[in-house]
């Protein structure tokens, strides 16, 4: 029997030392350990989470629908250019989703059919119909969100945020963590911009220029485009330019007409920076191209010596120089009237690649780092507090027994921050309640044992006696209480998000190391003390 | 031998139908609570209505109808201004994600109240699909939770007990529920947790009362007693110790109502009137409805 207790206490002592083991990383003692320890033993111990530490938790959606669109135009455009160097002038829509081509004849279809064998081609009214099935949409859907998130890894990486987390969550969303994140709004523009870099040539034909106001206030774009949607040659569509005016902050739009082929777009660059023109002291981006890109761009330049070409991103307009002459080696600028940082963000998310398709914010939330410091002091002094008040409780109601389940409480918190540590839990706000709720419940169990135990006195059992019988009997309803907590906390860890799940994993890990500490670590006190020796009473 | 109480013989089951009706109001209560979640009439969190809702701090105090004012003037409509615990901090919501809502709350609030050096502390936007698949996600954990704790107590527990069990844990959580509705109280996320936390923690203490009724069964005869004796017997048996243990952690829930900061202290509150109304229904509610429901069967021997 003897030995058993010696057993127990050394099993107790080694859960204490292996919890401060593991829980080391997080203390200010860490940094001194020898190497030895730090390269072998625990180093990562608990990790906070975005509500402490600050940081923004984001949910992007991934607008698979339009990702579908682009695939479609791609594809047509590139069966234009294709029937166009076969010396042909096919009329090509998309609209639906599919491909019309007019007119209608086997050349067409052959060429259609040998590059994309996909595509299943079919007549109707005078057109050829092309649709892509909707396995090849399925893959291109999954594909888009995969580009997604490499594009916003990058973003990120560029802005230097330590740690982020990025994955898929379900379809097309995508979670991105960014701990400590000094700037948040900054960081949301970066990623969120979809960043499709255009080059269009502005229809210097048509006579409609005449008609265009050369400015109209921002907001009224849709009204205009409503307006205006009849008027344009259907090669044609209507851009807007983004005008400030400097004095009064007021935003205007100019608008232009453009073509709508895409004669290059930003897949093709190779490097974007800020520069500044020494003229008028203003930041432009810098871009450069890729060989492809670069023979692409000369192409271009050539062709359409005079004419003037738009720099279009995201659907705004930034600039529409003339084309002065053939330029080679793939240089071109953005000019526009950037402010430094704008044009560094710009830089920033060209460098980085377009997004295949656009997204959107569909959750945001954000922890400054002082409501993040707050919380934790908050935290801490409210679980002291708890187990100040528990513990004198214990001691005044139940005497050298309240010590002994003090005892245990105290195991029990050690317990429960070394387990946290050892599995490198997200200790969240709602975690820190989770272990002040626990403290509170670690000490029930041993109330239900005392009150047995001091029923068993009552019946004049010898304290030996009394204290077998009383855990006893009293373990199984300290099991079916523990258990209805157990499932609860269960059911939070499946459902909860972020800040919730910390507090399942707190709270049932607390519940649990509990069974252990008042089965085990008061059961062992209390026999040290009365085993052997009969004592005449027992402090309860 | 300190003790709260002595030996007790107090008649808890002669006053079942006082008990059962306070109950049965709480419980319709929560009920009217739910309807009016659903009707859009209860104060609810962003992260189940979706929108905005911006925590800020301040140098000094503000009140709520100056921040009121400036919104007014910036023209920042249908914004929901909350006092938050602390004097310097307002806790602003805005219904639907409307796209630079945060920039001209903040613009306004900077310019409107500049001497008083306003700090957006916390942002949290939350789409209409998020807080839908909240929505549904917060229901099933509340149904999957139930479903949990009823098949434990019907595996452990005889068949009258585990309905005298759901019975009062549903009470609890229904309570509740009306109660915060009735203060006006945000129903989030953090209190859904609290309310199934209060679920599992409520039936600690009709644990410890039914298992005592068990207990007791099985040691009298048939005959000598009656079950509504029987159980007053054993709630008096073990009030002490049902007092305790909630005692304990409510003590814990206080300590996080007082000390644990804005962002803990609703789900305080719900703890705290989560323990006491538990106490309450292991001893008034869970062991009437057992009595009514097994008084001829339950007494066997």
């Amino acid at each position: 029997m003897k030995k058993a207790i010696y057993l127990r206490i050394a099993l107790i002592l080694s859960t204490v030392l292996l919890a401060i083991v593991f829980f080391l990383p997080n203390t200010p003692f860490f940094s001194n350990m020898p190497d030895w320890w730090k390269k072998n033993m625990p180093h990562k111990g608990i990790v906070l989470g975005l509500d402490l530490r600050g940081g923004s938790h984001l949910i992007f959606e991934v607008d698979i629908k339009r990702a579908r669109q682009i695939t479609v135009e791609r594809i047509a455009m590139h069966l234009q250019s294709l029937l166009e160097k076969k010396g042909m002038k096919p009329i090509i829509k998309t609209e639906n989703e599919q491909i019309y081509i007019q007119p209608v004849n086997e050349d067409i279809k052959k060429i259609v059919r040998d590059n994309y064998p996909d595509l299943s081609i079919t007549e109707q009214a005078e057109k050829v119909v092309c649709k892509l099935p909707e396995s090849s949409f399925k893959r291109i859907e999954a594909t888009s969100v995969e580009q997604a998130i490499e594009v916003i890894r990058n973003r990120i990486d560029q802005l230097g945020v330590a740690e982020p987390v990025i994955h898929r969550q379900g379809e097309n969303e995508i979670v991105v963590q960014l701990p400590g994140v000094k700037d948040p709004k900054k960081a949301l523009e970066i990623i969120g911009k979809t960043a499709q870099l255009e080059f269009k040539l502005l229809d210097e034909e048509t006579t409609l220029w005449k008609e265009l106001p050369s400015l109209i206030k921002a907001g009224e774009e849709e009204t205009f485009l409503n307006q205006w949607k009849n008027k344009l040659a259907e090669t044609d569509e209507i851009v807007f330019q983004k005008i400030v005016n400097k004095e009064t902050g007021e935003v205007y739009k100019r608008p232009y007409i453009v073509k709508k082929e895409t004669l290059l777009t930003g897949d093709l660059l190779a490097e974007a920076h800020v520069s500044i023109d020494q003229r008028f002291n203003e930041p432009y981006v810098s871009l450069r191209f890729n060989d492809a890109g670069a023979k692409i761009f000369e192409d271009i330049t050539s062709k359409y010596v005079k004419h003037r070409l738009a720099i279009i991103l995201d659907g705004n307009l930034y600039s529409a120089p003339v084309i002065q002459e053939r330029i080679e080696g793939g240089n071109a600028q953005i000019t526009g009237s950037f402010s430094m940082e704008e044009a560094k963000d710009l830089a920033i998310v060209l460098r980085a690649g377009a997004l295949p398709a656009p997204v959107k914010l569909i959750q945001n939330v954000t922890v400054g780092p002082t409501l993040g410091k707050d919380s934790i002091e908050a935290g801490k002094m409210a679980v002291i507090i708890a187990a100040v008040f528990v513990s004198l409780f214990m001691i005044f109601y139940y005497r050298l027994s309240g010590v002994i389940a003090d005892f245990a409480l105290i195991l029990n918190i050690i317990l429960l921050i070394g387990a946290l540590a050892a599995l490198n839990a997200t200790l969240t706000l709602p975690g820190i309640a989770g272990i002040a709720l626990a403290v509170g419940m670690a000490v029930d169990s041993n109330v239900l044992m005392f009150e047995r135990i001091r029923e068993e006195l009552r019946l004049g059992k010898t304290p030996k006696a009394a204290i077998e019988s009383g855990y006893k009997k009293a373990f199984w309803t300290i099991f079916d209480s523990h258990v209805t907590t157990l499932i609860t906390a269960a059911v939070l860890f499946h459902f909860g998000s972020g800040p919730i799940k910390g507090f399942a994993v707190t709270l049932s890990l607390g519940v649990a190391i509990n069974l252990f500490t008042a089965l085990i670590g008061t059961k062992t006190v209390f026999d040290f003390i009365y085993i052997g020796k009969e004592h005449k009473s027992l402090s309860i | 031998m300190i003790q709260l109480l002595g030996k007790t013989n107090i008649n808890f089951l002669g006053k079942k139908y006082y008990a059962l009706g306070l109950s049965f109001i709480m419980i319709i209560l929560g009920f009217f609570a739910i309807f009016q979640i659903h009707a859009g009439n209860a104060n609810l969190g962003v992260d189940f209505a979706g929108g905005l809702s911006l925590q800020i701090r301040f140098s000094q105090p503000v009140t709520l109808s100056e921040v009121r004012s400036i919104l007014d003037k910036a023209q920042i409509k249908d914004a929901d201004i909350q006092e938050l615990p602390t004097e310097k901090k307002i806790l602003i919501k805005l219904k639907k994600q409307q796209e630079g809502a945060q920039d001209s709350i903040e613009k306004a609030l900077k310019e409107g109240l500049s001497n008083k050096e306003p700090v957006v502390e916390s942002i949290t936007e939350i789409g209409p699909k998020i807080g839908e698949r909240t929505k549904k996600d917060a229901l099933l954990a509340i149904l999957s939770a139930t479903a949990g704790i009823l098949i434990y107590i019907a595996v452990r527990f005889r068949f009258h007990f585990s309905i005298g069990a759901t019975v009062a844990t549903f009470h609890d959580v229904m309570a509740v529920l009306g109660i915060f509705y009735i203060l006006g109280k945000e129903i989030n996320l953090i209190f859904i947790s609290a309310l199934l936390t209060i679920a599992g923690y409520s039936l600690t203490d009709t644990v410890v009362v039914f298992d005592r009724i068990r207990e007791n069964l099985g040691k009298v005869a048939k005959g000598t007693m009656t079950l509504e004796s029987l159980m007053n017997k054993s709630i008096n048996e073990v009030l002490s110790r049902t007092i305790v243990t909630s005692l304990t952690t409510l003590m814990a829930a206080i300590a996080l109502f007082f000390f644990g900061g804005e962002v803990l202290h609703d789900f305080a509150l719900a703890m705290i009137l989560g323990i006491i109304i538990g106490t309450y229904s292991s001893i008034f509610v869970a062991s009437p409805v057992v009595l009514l429901l097994g008084k001829k069967s339950l007494i066997k021997r």
